[in-house]
């Protein structure tokens, strides 16, 4: 069955001066997915979601959301969607409840249905034992589950949510991504998201991945994996030389050994592992198995981390990936 | 196109945190205070009564009303730049509302809450000599919400240009300051030297200045406009400014 998209762009262009922050953009989103648009800072994603969200107008080129024209129908595009944006945009002053009955009038909704959309949400996400606190005494992470319960207020079509972790907690992230995933499913949204952690992008049902305004890539998470040449298998058996000289006859794949360690390169995990297996018994003291993340797949594209240049905090994040990168060897 | 319910919630925000922030309302009513009795019993000992035409207390109660006003409907209607700053206007921004709303509810927030504030300054009027009869009690509220309507919308129209906090102290001298000395609050406007008579003359706050001296001090005081002129001049400049600040509003991104 083919749908419309929920969200379109023809060759969308956006310069600010001399620079072209989105180039020549061709999206097409499904309605009711999770939609990843992925990029190193600076690549154009906070761009493309402002155009998107009627806040700014395209140099050239076409963009709709919920088959309305961003341009020329921007009243019903903003009926249409949610957003989160990327810093936050709560009144810290007034309560949870507050907040977002706020939100209720500013899109119609009367009293009583307002009521009853408050109570269901701040239920959904977690926060209504809070409702009359004011923002405030939030934590980063409630502020943004508040910021989502929000967006969804007016049963938008779409919600747009740009860097919606940024500068949380893992804790906190893990805990709103819960919420998120849930989303096209309950409320019936389709998730517009932006973000440079890859673990987030894992999630979505596609990704785009985008660089200095360019789609250089798209499909779902496996495919753009797939792209970087397969997975990593790595085991231990109790003599590694005997082990890969047995596999050797049988695997056509590049077999190396380091660190105590052997791995075998470019493979189907799913399929090696108990090729593995069955080649080598009890041999066999443990297997683990290294996919390629997106990050593999930037890096490969674009000769550079997607993190690279990137100016924020995440110091335990680069030494993750610092570790994953010579756990690998 | 006015949207009540926009108009409506965009109030009662304000409202809301007006009443939440108790400091804000203490700090509003001290400075009227301390400028009616510290400045004005020190002026009134070098101000003959001929160039005010009455007491000076009396002369400047009017005036204090003004700067009270001035205030609090600047302070209100800047309030957008803290918006913009953390971040809440985007959220209404986005909105699928029109912008002559947005701007219309700030402006009836700021003139709801500089009225509320002016009324509590008048009720200290007896302690300086004013007694105001009902009918000039009447017409002294009017004035004030359209001073204050006059004043909120100019705010707005300078909220709309600046970004961020560090130009509120720019409005406060260079605009705010200027537009109390020169208001015909502390000295009649005709005894000042003749360019900063044409700079009165386009100071909004003159003409409400003048406006409720006509009404709270009509015997013998020496006014500076004819009543209708200050009341034709406050609704003309309210029109302009709410036009203008619908018009910057509309570029906002």
């Amino acid at each position: 069955m083919i749908m419309a998209p929920i969200i379109k762009t023809e060759s969308l262009v956006k310069d600010f001066g001399k620079i072209r922050a989105v180039d020549h953009l061709n999206l097409e989103v499904e309605e009711r997915t999770i939609f990843g648009f992925l990029g190193p800072n600076g690549a154009g994603k906070t761009t493309t979601i402002n155009i998107l969200c009627t806040l700014l107008s395209p140099t050239s080129g076409r963009a709709f959301v919920n088959g309305y024209d961003c341009v020329k129908e921007p009243h019903k595009v903003r009926s249409s969607i949610g957003i989160v944006f990327q810093d936050m945009t709560l009144d810290k002053d007034l309560t949870a409840f507050e907040n977002l009955l706020f939100h209720a009038y500013l899109y119609g909704l009367n009293r009583e249905k307002a009521k009853a959309r408050i109570e269901e949400l701040l239920n959904f996400m977690g926060l209504y034992d809070r409702k009359d606190e004011p923002v405030k005494r939030f934590s980063g992470g409630m502020k943004r589950r508040l910021e989502v319960a929000r967006g969804l207020m007016h049963y938008p079509k779409v919600l747009f949510l740009d860097e919606p972790t940024l500068g949380l907690d893992p804790q906190s992230r893990a805990n709103l991504w819960e919420h998120i995933i849930k989303l096209p499913e309950t409320q019936g949204v389709t998730v517009f998201m932006t973000t440079h952690y890859m673990d987030e992008a894992e999630v979505c049902q596609r990704v785009a991945i985008i660089d200095h305004g360019r789609i250089i890539v798209e499909g779902s998470p496996d495919e753009l994996k797939r792209m970087v040449g397969g997975d990593v298998v790595y085991f231990r058996a109790r003599d590694n030389k005997r082990a890969i000289r047995i596999l050797k006859e049988k695997i056509t794949a590049q077999i190396d050994e380091g660190d105590g360690e052997v791995f075998v390169h470019g493979v189907k995990g799913d399929v090696c592992i108990p090729e593995i297996i069955r080649l080598l018994g009890e041999e066999v003291l443990s297997v683990r198995l290294q996919r390629p993340t997106l990050n593999d797949v930037f890096l490969k594209l674009t000769g550079r981390g997607l993190r690279e240049g990137a100016q924020e905090d995440e110091f335990k994040e680069s030494i993750r990936a610092y570790r994953r990168r010579f756990d690998r060897g | 196109m006015i949207e009540v319910r926009v108009v409506y919630v965009i109030v009662m925000r304000e409202l809301i945190k007006f009443l939440r922030e108790k400091g804000r309302l203490v700090s509003t009513m001290a400075r009227p205070l301390i400028w009616l009795f510290f400045v004005g019993m020190g002026m009134s000992r070098l101000v003959p009564q001929d160039v005010t035409g009455t007491d000076y207390m009396r002369f400047l109660f009017p005036g204090i009303i003004g700067m009270t006003i001035l205030f609090s409907a600047i302070f209100s209607s800047i309030s957008i730049i803290w918006d913009k700053e953390f971040g809440f206007l985007k959220e209404i921004l986005v909105a699928p509302v029109s912008r002559f709303s947005i701007v219309l509810g700030k402006a009836i927030s700021g003139t709801l809450l500089s009225t509320i504030q002016a009324l509590i300054i008048m009720l200290i009027s007896p302690l300086i000599g004013i007694y105001p009869s009902t009918g000039e009690i009447v017409s002294s509220f009017f004035m004030i919400m359209l001073l204050s309507f006059s004043i909120s919308t100019l705010g707005i129209v300078i909220a709309s240009f600046y970004e961020n906090l560090e130009s509120f102290s720019m409005i406060m001298n260079f605009i705010v300051m200027p537009m109390f000395f020169l208001s015909g609050a502390m000295y009649p406007v005709q005894k000042l030297p003749l360019i900063l008579r044409y700079a009165s003359s386009l100071n909004p706050l003159t003409y409400g200045i003048d406006g409720l001296k006509h009404v709270l001090l009509s015997e013998g005081i020496n006014l500076d406009f004819p009543f209708y002129i200050d009341i034709g001049v406050l609704a003309f400049s309210s029109m302009v400014f709410l036009f203008l600040s619908t018009l910057v509003f509309e570029k906002i991104r």
